[in-house]
């Protein structure tokens, strides 16, 4: 078969996966940036690395992939040698930061893992390529397999997939979560020891993983509990989640229908709340179903809930509570904060600080504004309005 | 009014130099006019020497940082604007900067908002060609920056594409990098590219591909990747294609026959022997402890990582409780490996215990958390957990037979001893059980988290001396047998 068409099947088959970070790198000094979108597809996602498969031929038969052994896609398989041609290839003509290799199992995990790890050693030691890599691994295959992999990735990563267990069982049989899990358990005991002084460098850019949401009846509140957990058990830099899109040749045990992709955005501002702006899990409203609501952002719900904290006077209120405030981001809050020691801000300051105005203003006070339930109205009234809505239409 | 020229349109030195002395020698802002060399002069001002004035002055780095960014932009009052914050702070504003809502302060930041953004922009859609030189490969590319960006960005990929030839060609100047050093040219034409390569095509077909029809949000691609930008990218032309046929492609998935799975799947992928513990699994501890890795008989299994069996000789004198894995524990799979278990091993050798001579497990055998960021907060367990988790204690004692139970904290105390346990009261002495003997003892953990070193000191040596007391009960308990 000719690259190219390899390379269509197993790009193809390869775009489920949501991670496209490429930043965090510490290899050489060089890199610690936030990584480079080099191009965008017309689903507005970030080409950052190429992402590709090994191989999409697996003897697993995970409902929700295409690439399970029971579809019946075309399969295609690439030679080492191809995958660390057309990395460097890209590279090296600025399309790409570098790789993100995963693969469908086959013969065994070993086998498949060792593959993997063959084109990051080949990459690193025979080319001195100092592009980023992110190695998806497996967790059925040796932990000898999973160090020595750490020794050239700037990422690892390893799916949890579906947010329960049962799910995990019904649609994807051969996959166990306690593996996944004590895979990932050993992954942080690596990153760690690779912190110490003078220790060999592992996966500098940590571990990351992907659930797919609306595969199953997990709620977001379900979700974003199992996200909080696997943060906290295995420092993971990101969880990334995936609306269940649809797949050709699909299996009847799943929903018909995609899920919205606005639930998606909606589980990251929720994700981002829980991790840089102090929220709880229990801050985060949801509604009887345990799903947040997709009309308005997470932190506007909370607002709107806990109306007894507002308005806060913009020119006292610490830091926490302006983080609160619908509008106000971590690094205008840092300004605000500077400003003021300087001078009184004003309404007028905030929209050179490019606030948000008909946001921020049923929440602040200012020596030029009180807020008026009018302000409330109209601000709801601009969330109906269809210019909020498009920009995430499924 | 005053004329400045400079040397070309990112002419910081002369910028810098300039303004330095102009500052010193007290020339108000406005009576500078900034020029670059070549363009139309202002006829009313006249084109001095700078002013002599010795000596210099500091500003703050967030200015000249500030400033090093903004004087890229295509702005011609820029010059004039970037002169205007350092005189005010010169003048005594020191920490202007911090009031990003003065309204030079604001513009100036857009200014550097806009460089930087473009400059991103170019390190992301700047795409090379490979050319085919006598002396190797050489790798040409054309972009057409908003701003001055070509100077700073070819520091950028002097770094990242150190070991290779390369040429950036923009319209107002070039940049081009021989394997070791960097040298700037005029600008160039887009006719001055060569014609795509083989992998180009290779890359067409890859963005192609990963593209996919359901999640089709031309809108938010446009956002991040500007219509302006598309003409030099080999991967754009496909797009308008792309958007027409993605509502089509996702129609014929939708509608496509659901069907059964065409084959059986496989039976579950087998565990590798390394995974069911340290127990050796013909052992009846070992298949205990292989059980007692998928215990659900309370709910803790669903956030921990693993099932903490105990460990050690099935011959042991002495068994040592504790209450639950801890944070490592739970990673490793393997009890008393984390702080805690190291400040024990330590007590132990010093109460002349061989740990490899002792039986060590845990009252309940699953980690109960709470998540905090990007740690987990160690949660007492509960009635319900203790004697839900009784089973696997249970096999232990029966499987080991140990002379003395140490049982260290409260929750191993009550799980073993059947009542609440005051430990100060009852510590470091033998309680009969039946046939069995236990001591009771502080859990190693309670010790890390004493707040003074004076009452850490004091509690350990308690701790050393009940472990001490364990030992000489077991080798009386032995004679006795």
């Amino acid at each position: 078969m000719k690259v190219t068409n390899k390379l269509r099947i197993l790009a193809d088959a390869a775009k489920y996966d949501a991670s496209c970070a490429s930043g965090g790198a510490g290899r050489d000094g060089f890199g610690n940036s936030a990584g480079i979108c080099h191009a965008y597809t017309p689903d507005g996602r970030c080409v950052s690395l190429l992402k590709i498969l090994l191989t999409n031929f697996c003897i697993y038969d995970c409902l929700y992939c295409i690439n399970r052994k029971s579809s019946n896609v075309p399969r295609a398989r690439f030679t080492v040698e191809e995958i660390v041609r057309l990395t460097l290839g890209f590279y090296r003509r600025n399309c790409v930061e570098g790789l993100f290799l995963s693969s469908g199992i086959i013969r065994n995990p070993d086998y498949t893992m060792e593959q993997i790890v063959e084109v990051a050693r080949i990459l690193r030691q025979q080319h001195g390529f100092r592009g980023y890599i992110h190695l998806k691994t497996i967790p059925d295959a040796d932990p000898a397999l999973l160090a020595e992999a750490g020794k050239y990735a700037d990422r690892l990563s390893l799916n949890i997939e579906l947010p329960s267990k049962e799910s995990l069982a019904r649609l994807a049989p051969e996959k166990d979560h306690l593996r996944i899990r004590r895979s990932m358990g050993r992954m942080r005991t690596q990153i760690e020891v690779s912190q110490g002084k003078n220790a060999p460098p592992f996966a500098p850019a940590g571990q990351s993983t992907q659930v797919i949401v609306g595969a199953d009846r997990s709620s977001d509140r379900g979700i974003l509990g199992i996200s909080a957990d696997l943060y906290a058990s295995y420092g993971l830099r990101r969880v990334y989640y995936s609306a269940f899109s649809p797949i050709p040749d699909a299996s009847d045990a799943l929903p018909p229908r995609p899920a919205p992709l606005l639930r998606e955005h909606r589980l990251y501002q929720a994700d981002w709340l829980l991790r840089h702006y102090g929220f709880k899990l229990n801050e985060i409203e949801t509604g009887a179903d345990g799903n947040l609501n997709l009309e308005i952002d997470p932190k506007l719900a909370w607002a709107l809930a806990n109306q007894a904290a507002f308005p806060l006077d913009v020119n006292r209120a610490s830091r926490e509570a302006l983080l609160r405030v619908p509008g106000l981001g971590v690094r205008t809050v840092e300004r605000m904060l500077q400003a003021r020691r300087h001078h009184r801000i004003r309404l007028q300051d905030l929209s050179r600080l490019r606030v948000p105005i008909r946001k921020v203003r049923p929440f602040v006070i200012t020596p030029d504004h009180r807020p008026r339930p009018a302000d409330t109205r109209t601000l709801l009234a601009s969330l109906g309005g269809p210019g909020q809505r498009d920009l995430f239409a499924g | 009014m005053r004329a400045v020229v400079l040397d070309h349109e990112t002419d910081w030195d002369g910028w810098r130099e300039a303004t330095r002395a102009l500052v010193l020698a007290g020339v108000p802002p406005d009576a500078i006019h900034w020029n670059v060399a070549g363009e139309a002069e202002d006829l009313y001002a006249e084109r001095a020497p700078l002013p002599d004035a010795k000596g210099s002055f500091n500003v703050l780095r967030a200015l000249v940082q500030l400033a090093q960014l903004a004087i890229q932009a295509r702005d011609p009052e820029r010059f004039a604007l970037l002169y205007r914050l350092v005189w005010r702070a010169h003048q005594g504003e020191r920490h202007l900067l911090e009031q990003a809502a003065d309204p030079e302060v604001a513009r100036a930041n857009r200014l550097a908002l806009s460089v930087r953004r473009d400059s991103h922009k170019m390190r992301a859609f700047l795409r090379f060609r490979a050319v085919d030189d006598p002396e190797g490969a050489r790798y040409v590319g054309w972009f057409e920056p908003e701003h001055y960006v070509l100077e700073a960005n070819a520091l950028f990929f002097a770094e990242r594409f150190g070991s290779l030839c390369w040429s950036v060609l923009t319209p107002y100047r070039s940049a081009h990098w021989n394997g070791s050093a960097l040298s700037l040219g005029p600008g160039a034409q887009p006719s001055q590219v060569p014609d795509d390569d083989a992998l180009e095509g290779y890359w067409r077909s890859y963005y192609a591909s990963v593209f996919n029809p359901a999640r089709l949000n031309p809108r938010a691609m446009a956002s991040e990747m500007p219509r302006k930008y598309w003409r030099n990218l080999p991967e754009a032309a496909a797009i308008p294609d792309l958007i027409r046929s993605a509502t089509g492609r996702v129609e014929a998935m939708l509608e496509q026959e659901l069907r059964p799975p065409d084959q059986m799947p496989l039976g579950p992928v087998r565990a590798r022997s390394s995974e069911t513990g340290p127990q050796a699994p013909e052992t009846r501890l070992g298949q205990a402890a292989q059980k007692a890795s998928h215990c659900r008989a309370c709910h803790l299994w669903e956030r921990a990582t693993q099932t903490v069996f105990g460990e050690g000789p099935a011959d042991a004198q002495i068994m040592l409780i504790g209450e639950q894995p801890g944070d490592q524990e739970d990673l490793i799979g393997r009890p008393f490996v984390g702080p805690a278990g190291r400040l024990m091993d330590r007590a132990l050798e010093e109460a002349g215990i061989d740990r490899r001579s002792v039986y060590v497990t845990n009252a309940v055998k699953h980690f109960k958390f709470e998540p905090r960021g990007k740690r987990r907060i160690h949660q007492k367990p509960e009635g319900p957990e203790i004697l839900a988790c009784k089973q696997w204690l249970d096999v232990e004692r029966t499987e080991v037979r140990p002379l003395l139970m140490v049982l260290m904290g409260a929750t191993a105390a009550r799980a073993v001893i059947g009542r609440a346990v005051t430990i100060g009261r009852e510590r470091g002495r033998r309680i009969a059980l039946g046939a069995e003997s236990a001591l009771v003892t502080v859990h190693p953990s309670y010790l890390l988290r004493l707040p003074d070193e004076a009452s850490k000191a004091r509690e350990y040596r308690a701790f050393v001396a009940d472990l001490t007391r364990a030992r000489e009960i077991a080798s009386e308990l032995a004679a006795a047998k």
